[in-house]
């Protein structure tokens, strides 16, 4: 199978325990003064031009946070966080934002470029410097296929601030909004005001609250009634700055009948110090609407020995507003130091459908501590929850997940299926469901597994002619299929390889 | 030269001696058939022709075309044409059989430094080698021995066999759990693979086997060495006398 061929020649590349996307870029950054504090967070909200009632709403956040503990129920471990010793908002230099891709510092083109993330391939498309017809000349990066070229809209965001969206004209014409938060706050401030917070709260938890009261930037995106979004939306988010805290704020709001697929990347430097992520994502679906959100971590999770890499703590939640609306999370998780995550969905609209597809693989020292929540409180409300769990190394490796029924829920359905793979006997894969039924005609399904790659598989395998990591490889991507699957095309091949890569090292 | 050459073999296994002091040759295109009772070391001796871990090779030499086996990985021998058919073949969930196939194949012709098979031609030939095995191409899909009877895996073995096209095949008690019409099948792909090129080393515990697989050698193994070998007949001779007198002749 060429595919795990080609994985395993791409482990080859790197060298053992290099992560790939662990390079720093020198460029110069226009920090907040270290610290939060009032003073901080009007320092961005200044910096962004925000209107008063949003400087108001971060400052109630800080105030509401300050009051606040940082949970301790997760499995994970990890030296107390110092909130003071961090930077809060730190942004590439530059007199204003971008105009256009020319204005970009090269130097973060290039790390984009590195990265894998075609800005320059998108900006022939965005229409700016050629005329229609005068296409294909361009040939770096291009990749025109036969026709039928596949399309994606990139929103890089670098440290604290978005540096660049592509494909903004194209999809306005559609009527689709898609840009950085600060924009869409300047530009759309009543839609951010009518939905920021509504999913999330202000008070939700504390490190959606930090994230309320010092985000920076992240992502917006409208889909108006009736709109199925021409392309793939995406994201990239990149840490770079030294002992900088990133706090985006996502925004995804798919109008009554409207559909929308959406995809966010995560890369880090590599470096001996902690770095903190805690993210808000909100996705609002109305009346049939479907949001289908996928995400790659690859955070940097340290080193061999189980120093540096990124905290992630993440809050994602999406209402199911509507009725027969539909939200789908997909995650493939093999990055950062400690992750705390677990997307959820509220199914509020009778007959609306949530879905939760994970890969969460843990290696050297990391630790996971994620799942999902499905709240059910319209009737005939369905959820899904596929989760594959896979420890390597001397990681953690924890699901926890909550299916809830409520009294109205009438007829809700749920089906759980959480399978664990261990490699190696220094790994520990936990399960922790948590079901509640608050009335009898609600159905809830769960399964789970756990399992061990067995020296007796490996050694069939190697018996056949496969190397011990490509034996690894094919058995995880065997266990991991049903899940890949529900992964847009254009990343199921980068999750794949990303599956090998994060394996690297994991038996011998 | 002999294609195998094992020279006063000894190995353990968590400090019990399983084989000691094992001789055997077997020729280039020769079929050899290894009889012996439970415990006599018959699956050791196979497990360590393929480079499994967990044995303890403490004296002897294996020379396959003249060159130390027992250096290589068990991926490396694989490449070199070692096969071992699995007495309990293992499952590999979600990889279809048919992708695990090519990836094994392009695995070994890579270390072989050949060109990876175009996928029409390899497609082509496990349609072949497949049809004449009786197996569907729907179990093609399935993934690697999953939900497979006792004869399909089996089978499954037997059509790994005549892809990979090794020099030596070691079948480690390939009649176990098969009925006579499995049997028939899995011995009649065996046999079409017979060639002057490829030497076949036969385990099994009954006779029945050989009635199928027709030896050019039978070795009888014991205690964890080779203690008499003849020609086809002796095999008859052990189904009619028993192990009996070999293991009180090592006692």
């Amino acid at each position: 199978m060429p595919a795990v061929q080609e994985t395993v020649d791409q482990v080859r590349r790197i060298d053992v325990d290099q992560y790939k996307y662990g390079f720093e870029t020198l460029i110069e950054s226009d920090k907040a003064p270290k610290g939060l504090n009032d003073d901080t967070i009007r320092f961005i909200s200044a910096k962004k031009n925000e209107p008063q009632w949003m400087l108001d709403w971060r400052l109630d956040a800080y105030r509401r946070w300050q009051t606040m503990r940082e949970p301790t129920w997760a499995r994970v471990h990890y030296p107390k966080i110092d909130y003071q010793d961090l930077y809060y908002y730190a942004a590439p230099k530059k007199k204003d934002g971008p105009k256009s891709l020319d204005e970009i510092d090269p130097e973060i083109l290039e790390t984009y470029r590195k990265l894998g993330i075609p800005l320059r391939e998108q900006e022939t498309l965005l229409g700016v410097q050629r005329p229609a017809n005068e296409d294909g000349e361009d040939g770096e990066g291009a990749t025109s296929g036969n026709g039928a070229e596949r399309r994606v809209a990139v929103d890089a965001v670098f440290d604290s601030v978005s540096v660049a969206t592509t494909f903004k004209e194209e999809l306005a014409k559609a009527g689709v909004l898609f840009m950085p938060i600060s924009e869409a706050l300047q530009e759309h401030p009543e839609l951010v005001k009518q939905y920021l917070g509504t999913v999330v709260p202000v008070t939700d938890n504390f490190f959606a609250t930090l994230n309320s009261a010092v985000f920076s930037d992240g992502s917006f995106v409208y889909v108006p009634p009736g709109v199925r979004c021409p392309m793939e939306l995406s994201t990239y988010f990149r840490i770079n700055e030294r002992n900088t805290g990133q706090f985006e704020r996502t925004l995804i709001i798919a109008d009554k009948g409207s559909y929308v697929s959406y995809l966010e990347g995560c890369t880090a430097p590599s470096r001996d110090e902690n770095q903190l992520h805690a993210a808000v994502v909100e996705l609002i679906a109305l009346d049939d609407a479907e949001i289908k959100y996928s995400t790659i971590q690859n955070w940097y999770p340290g080193d061999k020995d189980g120093k540096g890499g990124i905290y992630n703590f993440v809050t994602k939640r999406g209402d199911c507003r509507g009725p027969r609306s539909k939200i789908s999370w997909t995650q493939l998780e093999t990055g950062s130091a400690i992750t705390w995550k677990y997307p959820s969905c509220i199914l509020r609209g009778d007959d609306s459908r949530g879905e939760f597809y994970s890969i969460a693989i843990s290696n050297g020292h990391q630790q996971v501590d994620s799942g999902t929540k499905m709240l059910h409180l319209g009737k005939n409300t369905i959820s899904r929850i596929i989760s594959k769990g896979i420890a390597a190394g001397k990681s953690q490796n924890t699901y926890r997940g909550l299916v809830s029924a409520h009294r109205k829920a009438k007829g809700a359905r749920n089906f759980t299926n959480c399978d664990s793979l261990l490699i190696g006997d220094k790994c520990g894969a936990h399960t922790v469901p948590y079901i509640e039924a608050k009335n009898a005609s609600a159905v809830i399904e769960h399964e789970a597994t756990t399992s061990k790659i067995s020296e007796e598989m490996l050694f069939y395998c190697m018996q056949r002619g496969l190397s011990e990591e490509e034996a690894v490889a094919l058995v995880v991507n065997g266990f991991v299929k049903d899940v890949l699957q529900t992964l847009p095309m254009e990343f199921a091949v980068e999750a794949q390889k990303l599956i090998s890569v994060s394996l690297e090292g994991s038996v011998g | 030269m002999a294609l195998l050459e094992i020279k006063n073999l000894h190995v353990s296994v968590d400090g019990k001696k399983i084989l000691n002091g094992l001789n055997l040759t077997v020729e280039k295109g020769q079929v050899a058939a290894i009889m012996g009772p439970n415990g006599s070391g018959k699956s050791t001796l196979a497990h360590v022709l393929a480079g499994k871990d967990d044995y303890e090779i403490t004296e002897g030499s294996v020379l396959f075309e003249g060159e130390d086996l027992l250096s290589l990985s068990p991926d490396e021998r694989a490449a070199k044409g070692v096969f071992l058919a699995f007495q309990y073949p293992l499952e590999i969930p979600g990889v279809a059989t048919m992708m695990f196939l090519r990836t094994a194949l392009n695995a070994q012709r890579k270390k072989r430094g050949q060109e990876e098979l175009s996928a029409p031609d390899f497609n082509r030939r496990v349609f072949d080698a497949a049809a004449k095995l009786g197996i569907e191409r729907d179990m093609l899909r399935r993934g690697v021995n999953v939900g497979f009877s006792g004869g399909e895996k089996k089978r499954n073995e037997v059509l790994q066999m005549a892809l990979l096209e090794p020099k030596l095949a070691v079948l480690d008690e390939t009649d176990s759990g098969l009925d006579i019409d499995a049997l028939k099948i899995v011995s009649d792909g065996v046999n079409r693979l017979r060639s002057p090129e490829r030497s076949f080393v036969v385990i099994t515990h009954y006779q029945r086997l050989l009635d199928y697989i027709v030896p050019d050698v039978v070795h009888v193994l014991s205690k964890g060495r080779i203690v008499r070998t003849g020609g086809k007949e002796l095999a008859l001779e052990l189904e009619a006398k028993g192990y009996a007198q070999y293991q009180e002749e090592m006692a």
